[in-house]
């Protein structure tokens, strides 16, 4: 090692807190925790699959449950999770996909955004119609 | 030099290896005109304040790279960011993140330099065509494919951007892995098997977890978040391949 490399010191800074840095990483790390949130819900709905296994009083006893004003405000909550997490998954979207081409042109990346959230809400209107149709 | 009407306060993180524990904020009172870039500002620094200052920098017009540095926090070109814009608040110009400071505003490069050579950044043929053979051939269309990604300008503000990278430098990273893509979708290229040797690997495409900023940050749309991430697909399919091909003919 020559005597001028010697003089070398390099500082390394932390990484620590490095999330409150920027506002872009505050909104990725709540973009991952609505994953989370998400996998509670999965959590939920399994319970209530258990329950129905279990006869009919307890599934019964599972369904009262999640009337209860707690768990209608939990849902809510859930609810705008769910929207937010949707959204976020199909921002990223364009970003997995090769460039698409139509009519020559690359497609624009908020356009491809835009065509997931409409088939998103569209599906989900689809599911809304179909299950209070089946309501007796 | 200035008509001297408006001053900016530009606070700079100092480092000097022979003397220093740790960086610290030193700032200065730079008289500037509408058209100064940042760069411009420190150079007025180093020229008229204080000789000490290092800093990189080469082509002054957002082409060669070296003036990455944290501008208020957010990774930019010195040279393509206006004082003007930061008036009269202070500016705060610091070394790129996630790199080891050498001095004051230069950074160790390094590591960015041996990833670049590993990924074979260079077209590796099909077949070798003798010189009068002519010219390979390319439609427009071919070209499209990797015209955005060739764009990169290996200035490492996605890398400073990039938080995966600040955690694990094993990860190859935004512009390398964008680079890696450019060859990769090149028509005349034939080396994505070689190249994804690095590109399958937990260091590789892997490593990103969608964070997006590098994008965003990158001075020239290569939009590395891109590359990387439609790679993801390919790289799973070809883990799936190999089972039923010989491994290295998925292409
Ligand atoms: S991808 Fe963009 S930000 Fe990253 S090194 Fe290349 S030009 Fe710079
Ligand atoms: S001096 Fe060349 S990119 Fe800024």
């Amino acid at each position: 090692m020559s005597a001028q490399t010697d003089k070398r010191h390099p500082y390394r800074r932390p990484m620590r807190g490095w999330w409150k840095r920027d506002r872009y990483y505050i909104r990725y790390l709540a973009m991952e925790a609505t994953s989370i949130l998400i996998a509670l819900y999965a959590l939920i709905l399994l319970f209530g699959l258990l329950r129905l296994g279990q006869g009919e009083a307890a599934f019964n006893g599972w369904l009262e449950a999640l009337r209860s004003a707690p768990s209608v405000a939990l849902h809510v909550l859930l609810l705008l999770v769910f929207v937010y997490h949707s959204y976020s998954w199909f921002k990223v979207m364009p970003k997995t996909l090769p460039a698409i081409y139509w009519r020559g042109a690359k497609l624009p990346q908020p356009v491809i955004t835009r065509i997931g959230v409409c088939a998103a809400v569209i599906v989900n209107l689809l599911v809304i119609i179909l299950l209070t149709g089946l309501q007796p | 030099m200035t008509d001297g009407n408006k001053i900016i306060e530009m606070e700079v993180l100092r480092y000097r290896p022979e003397q220093d524990q740790e960086p610290f904020y030193q700032s200065y009172e730079v008289p500037f005109l509408d058209d100064w870039s940042v760069l411009q500002g420190l150079q007025y620094i180093k020229d008229d304040l204080d000789g000490t200052l290092s800093f990189r920098w080469s082509c002054r017009m957002a082409i060669c790279g070296s003036c990455g540095m944290m501008i208020n926090g957010v990774p930019g070109l010195g040279c393509r960011s206006f004082l003007r814009n930061y008036y009269p608040g202070k500016l705060r110009v610091a070394a790129l993140e996630h790199f080891p400071i050498e001095r004051d505003l230069v950074v160790v490069v390094d590591d960015f330099m041996n990833k670049l050579a590993q990924i074979k950044p260079y077209l590796i043929p099909k077949q070798v065509r003798a010189l009068d053979q002519g010219e390979y051939l390319q439609t427009p269309r071919q070209l499209e494919q990797y015209r955005q990604f060739s764009t990169c300008i290996n200035c490492m503000l996605c890398y400073a951007a990039c938080p995966q990278y600040g955690m694990n430098t094993d990860f190859t990273g935004p512009g390398i892995l964008a680079l890696m893509h450019r060859y990769n979708a090149d028509s005349r290229d034939d080396g994505r098997a070689q190249r994804m040797e690095l590109g399958h690997a937990d260091a590789g495409v892997w490593g990103c977890t969608a964070v997006g900023y590098c994008s965003e940050v990158c001075p020239k749309d290569v939009d590395p978040a891109h590359a990387i991430n439609q790679n993801k697909m390919g790289s799973a399919i070809d883990y799936f391949l190999r089972f039923v091909k010989p491994r290295g003919a998925s292409q």
